[in-house]
């Protein structure tokens, strides 16, 4: 199969690779740039998991083609931690206890991290809302519902 | 299964492409990349086009255009057809809303395809490269359709005309049991005279329930004046069985939701 240059921009570096034309994201971030943040869940767009955020818009990475993201601004969650300090939503994750086996948590983070990018103080049912499309089989939610409030809350006492 | 995608900048190019065996439209991706991941050997390559008007809405004229990549979250929060988004953000959860198209809506199975059931009771035009078609028609034949869809078209509906409900099992967001879409006009006093009302899950793709349609014509919106539309709305269906619901259970709690959507 071809490879077809893709170039984009992935938390803030610069990403030039060689890629099999109609290759995903996810195989692209994952296999040839070696970002394992997004995981390959059901690869059909129901649970989540490799959920990445796409010029500022929550994509699934399994059924985004890597060639359509030429020139694309790219976020996965390996990027949100800066020197060392985790981002406010990893933080209250692991407070909160909203992660168990791990494997939904960077979806369920990048879902959370749009949703308090546009509404930094939403009511438990825009956090629910905004995690519809991302499924946990470990925490029955309500620990990531409570991260989530306590990420956004953070952020207001931190703006205050 | 390795694909090889073809980016052209007109639609009418990607046409011509996609007349090659094996060939596919990339449109949002949640459908062909989907069934690609899924092991579908049929698709071999895809072709998308990019011309701006297919990512558009426009409304004039009282008439409503959404370019054939509109996604259900560019519906959603288009402030001029906030009565059509309660269909749009029935569609998959947030990440899926922003890549989901109107065009590959058109095309999806049921249990999927929820806004296709609002165009469907919207009697919306599908506009091809090839001509245009009622919608109607145009699902009827989708399955050897080989034009792009382009955009869709309707007349925007009077206030209140328009309701819009899906029933799914997982809350907040779920595969549909089913889903109801109708279009009332009514005169003063309530009387309906016009109905169109379509249904979702009932087939393998949108349907019309004429049945229901004609036993509405001239009721008003009580329990009692309904209950024959109710009682005609199994007529004609053919519901799917999945893991959501069984034909049985689809058929047994239409006429229940149907009646809660139009008393609601």
């Amino acid at each position: 199969m071809a490879k077809v240059p893709v170039r984009f921009t992935l938390n803030g570096s610069e990403k030039a690779e060689f890629i099999e034309s109609g290759a995903t994201l996810l195989h692209a971030l994952r296999d040839k740039i070696g970002d394992t943040s997004p995981k390959g869940g059901c690869h059909q767009g129901t649970c989540g998991a490799c959920s990445v955020i796409i010029d500022g818009e929550l994509r699934l990475s399994c059924l985004t083609l890597a060639e359509t993201c030429n020139g694309a601004d790219i976020r996965t969650t390996s990027g949100l931690a800066a020197g060392g300090v985790l981002h406010p939503l990893q933080r209250a994750f692991l407070d909160a206890f909203a992660t168990q086996c791990g494997f939904c948590t960077p979806g369920m983070i990048m879902a959370a991290k749009v949703l308090l990018d546009r509404t930094p103080n939403p009511s438990r049912e825009e956090v629910v809302e905004a995690l519809s499309g991302n499924i946990c089989r470990c925490t029955g939610y309500e620990p990531i519902i409570q991260a989530v409030l306590t990420a956004a809350r953070a952020n207001s006492q931190n703006a205050a | 299964m390795a694909l090889a995608l073809q980016t052209f900048s007109t639609v009418k190019d990607a046409n011509a492409a996609l007349q090659a065996a094996g060939t596919r439209y990339l449109g949002g991706g949640t459908l062909v990349v989907r069934a690609a991941n899924e092991g579908d050997v049929s698709v071999s390559s895809l072709v998308r086009a990019t011309e701006p008007s297919l990512s558009t809405i426009a409304i004039a004229g009282g008439r409503a255009r959404l370019g054939a990549s509109v996604t259900m979250a560019a519906i959603a929060r288009h402030p001029e057809l906030a009565w059509l988004a309660p269909a749009a953000r029935a569609v998959g959860g947030p990440a899926i809303r922003n890549m989901a198209s109107v065009g590959g809506n058109l095309f999806a199975p049921a249990p999927y395809g929820d806004l296709a059931v609002a165009l469907l009771a919207l009697d919306a035009t599908v506009v091809t490269q090839d001509g245009e078609a009622p919608i109607e028609t145009f699902l009827a034949g989708r399955d050897t359709s080989r034009s792009i869809v382009t955009s869709v078209t309707f007349a925007l509906p009077r206030p209140q005309s328009f309701r819009f409900l899906k029933v799914s099992r997982v809350k907040p967001k779920g595969i549909s049991v089913l889903s109801i879409a109708a279009l009332l006009q009514r005169t003063e006093d309530g009387t309906i005279t016009s109905a169109r009302i379509a249904f979702g899950c009932m087939a393998d793709r949108p349907m019309r329930a004429r049945a229901t349609e004609k036993a509405l014509l001239g009721c008003r919106l009580t329990p009692e004046e309904i209950a024959p539309a109710l009682a005609a709305a199994n007529q004609g269906i053919a519901p799917i069985t999945d893991p959501v619901a069984s034909a049985w259970y689809r058929a047994e709690v239409l006429p229940v939701h149907l009646g809660r959507l139009l008393l609601a």
